[in-house]
């Protein structure tokens, strides 16, 4: 392979400066003693103390999680059904639905947010005026209401991921040979079987990636949280509430620890696909031997 | 068939059982406070919570647009909410706040009568002051070798591409009207007009429309002028000891963040047991030291050592008091013309 010059070399080391620059930043000032982001006042670890202590960051950081845990994996199971009944649908059926799922995902996040807030608040609405007269009705306190939160979050987060999922699932259903699950019923595998035995194994990868892609969906977004979140807060949520004063560095040190995190999520896969793949190669190596010696015992 | 049955039993059973777990957790007593990010000390309500077996459930907001956009919106229910002068009686013209039952609030015997019956809430029904502060011109000396002791200074093309100026059009346009001698709650569109020329001219020799930025850009020497809030312009001179705070001499405003109680809050008296507690000597102290605003609660106020009573910057004397100005809700008309200037301005 030809050496790269020296401008390609030049042009490599700056993107890579330029991506993780700011994150060097980050991390160099979450030991700055003092909260400001351009002046070093020297070297601590309170900010890495105080983050633990600080209930409203850790309690976002929580529902962060936990939704974006959750968000993933109903989205995930939901869209690949979604994605199986898709596949097997008309063709002019199917280029319908796929047109219908494309449009959340090309639609800007603030329409999303907007409207879905909307919904809510018009349903929570309707059903305050249903309890009320049932209550009346019935003459007990009925309360079938409620109040945007949680539920409201999860619920948005899983409605953005599911088009995303779907769209990683299909390519893979489109690989699959069609004859698989008709093969595996033959041999006596019942539909259920055949579906979780041969199509999912299958079509794992397109599943997985899903996943991950709607983890970090989950994870990143804050402008439909701002407008379904209600009484609870994520964290992008938090750290935008604080531009008035100034963002902690608790912030940095958390961005820190996530990064950290997230790095040796990294290298552990790749260690680990690393170290599948040379056993594979291992395998194949030794079979290839196998097969030479039946072929020569052949002969 | 079976198993798909007995999938969807187990599902509905989880179901229920979390529903259940939910209603249970209702049924503890909770109050719901929405308040500015960073701003208050957050070991508090541990202490709160010891006091009176209430849990506080607390979230944040970025600024009173956000929280009114909120309210109105519904579909959420707070318990306290902590808006400015300018917002809450925006709030009590449009109804949307409940009266304070101050029988639960015996601690509002604690604030000084400097802070009540301000404009915002005149018969003082509805809300108790948490924080006040005023609005000023933060320099850096090491820059800017003349005296600043007027608004003019944003305004001079001397200090071109070092100047500042605040990210909202309320304060911005208030640094204008200041400077040329209105009302900050003036409705006058002649006026108003004259401040959005003046804005006008002084875009080209700005540095930049900003908010929290304005700590990093002044502490680190980039700019050398911007107009803040005294509180955080104490925090700033703890990181660059070049800085200093003046009050212009055309006057400033007045801010003070008070707590309320939004309209059909469910737990309206566990609200107002929080409110008094929060007006507690201790707490009031604790809550200064973290927000770096001042206190309206004297007991907390005389409780301080000799040389934070006398800061001039956090506690300004009578003289700087009485030029001040406290924003009032200004009509709709207004607003929209606010709004329009604004969009204008920075398009």
């Amino acid at each position: 392979m030809k050496k790269p010059s020296i401008f390609g070399r030049l042009l490599m080391a700056l993107v890579f400066i330029f991506l993780y620059a700011p994150i060097a930043v980050l991390i160099v000032f979450s030991f700055n003693s003092s909260k400001s982001r351009t002046v070093w006042t020297g070297f601590t670890f309170d900010w890495y103390v105080k983050l633990f202590q600080d209930t409203t960051i850790m309690n976002s950081l929580y529902v962060t999680l936990l939704v974006s845990v959750l968000a993933a994996v109903i989205a995930t199971v939901a869209g690949t059904i979604a994605a199986v009944g898709i596949y097997n649908m008309k063709r002019s059926q199917r280029n319908a639905i796929l047109a219908l799922n494309n449009i959340p995902v090309i639609n800007a996040d603030i329409i999303t947010g907007v409207s879905m807030s909307l919904l809510f608040v018009s349903a929570a609405s309707v059903l305050t005026k249903l309890s009320l007269a049932l209550s009346q009705l019935f003459g007990a306190k009925i309360n079938l209401s409620f109040d945007l939160g949680f539920g409201t979050l999860l619920i948005a987060h899983i409605t953005f991921n599911v088009p995303y999922v779907i769209l990683s699932v299909l390519p893979k259903l489109r690989q699959l040979d069609n004859n698989l699950f008709e093969a595996a019923q033959d041999l006596g595998a019942t539909w259920l079987q055949a579906f979780f035995k041969v199509i999912i194994p299958q079509i794992r990868p397109g599943i997985v990636n899903g996943l991950i892609i709607a983890f970090t969906m989950s994870i990143d977004d804050f402008v439909i949280s701002y407008f379904t979140a209600g009484r609870v807060q994520t964290l992008s949520m938090t750290i935008y509430s604080m531009t008035k004063k100034r963002i902690t560095p608790e912030i940095n040190a958390l961005s820190t620890l996530l990064f950290i995190v997230v790095l040796l999520m990294l290298i552990i896969i790749n260690v680990r696909q690393a170290s599948q793949e040379k056993k594979l190669k291992k395998n194949s190596s030794r079979s290839n031997e196998l097969n030479e010696i039946i072929e020569y015992t052949k002969i | 068939m079976k198993k798909v049955v007995s999938l969807v039993l187990a599902l509905a059973l989880t179901a229920a059982a979390l529903l259940s777990g939910c209603a249970k957790k209702q049924e503890r007593k909770v109050v719901n406070v929405y308040n500015w990010g960073e701003n208050i000390d957050e070991g508090i309500f541990k202490i709160f919570e010891e006091r009176t077996g209430i849990k506080v459930n607390y979230t944040t907001y970025e600024s009173n647009e956000q929280l009114y956009a909120v309210l109105k919106m519904g579909g959420t229910n707070y318990d306290v909410i902590i808006p400015s002068d300018y917002m809450i009686s925006r709030l009590i013209e449009e109804g949307m706040l409940e009266k304070l039952n101050f029988d639960n609030i015996p601690n509002f015997a604690n604030i000084d009568d400097r802070y009540k019956n301000l404009e915002y809430d005149p018969t003082n029904e509805y809300s108790v002051p948490y924080t006040w502060g005023i609005v000023g011109l933060i320099y850096n000396t090491s820059m800017i070798d003349d005296e600043i002791t007027s608004w003019s200074a944003l305004f001079n093309p001397k200090y071109a591409g070092q100047i500042l100026q605040f990210d909202n059009s309320r304060d911005a346009m208030a640094t204008a009207l200041f400077y040329l001698g209105y009302s900050v709650n003036t409705t006058n569109e002649a006026e108003l007009y004259e401040a959005y020329e003046l804005l006008v001219r002084q875009k080209p020799i700005l540095q930049g429309y900003v908010m929290d930025q304005i700590y990093d850009k002044l502490e680190g020497g980039e700019a050398a002028i911007g107009p803040y809030y005294a509180g955080d312009a104490l925090l700033m001179m703890e990181n660059n000891p070049d800085l200093a705070f003046v009050v212009p001499e055309e006057g400033t405003n007045l801010f003070v963040d008070a707590m309320c109680i939004p309209k059909g809050a469910a737990n309206k008296e566990n609200a107002e047991l929080f409110i008094n507690f929060m007006c507690d000597t201790e707490i009031a102290l604790r809550n200064m030291a973290v927000t770096c605003y001042a206190t309206p609660v004297r007991t907390a106020y005389e409780a301080l050592d000799e040389e934070t009573r006398n800061n001039e910057i956090m506690f300004p004397k009578d003289d700087v008091l009485n030029r001040c100005e406290i924003y009032k809700n200004l009509p709709q008309a207004t607003l929209n013309l606010y709004d329009e200037l604004w969009v204008k301005l920075k398009s």
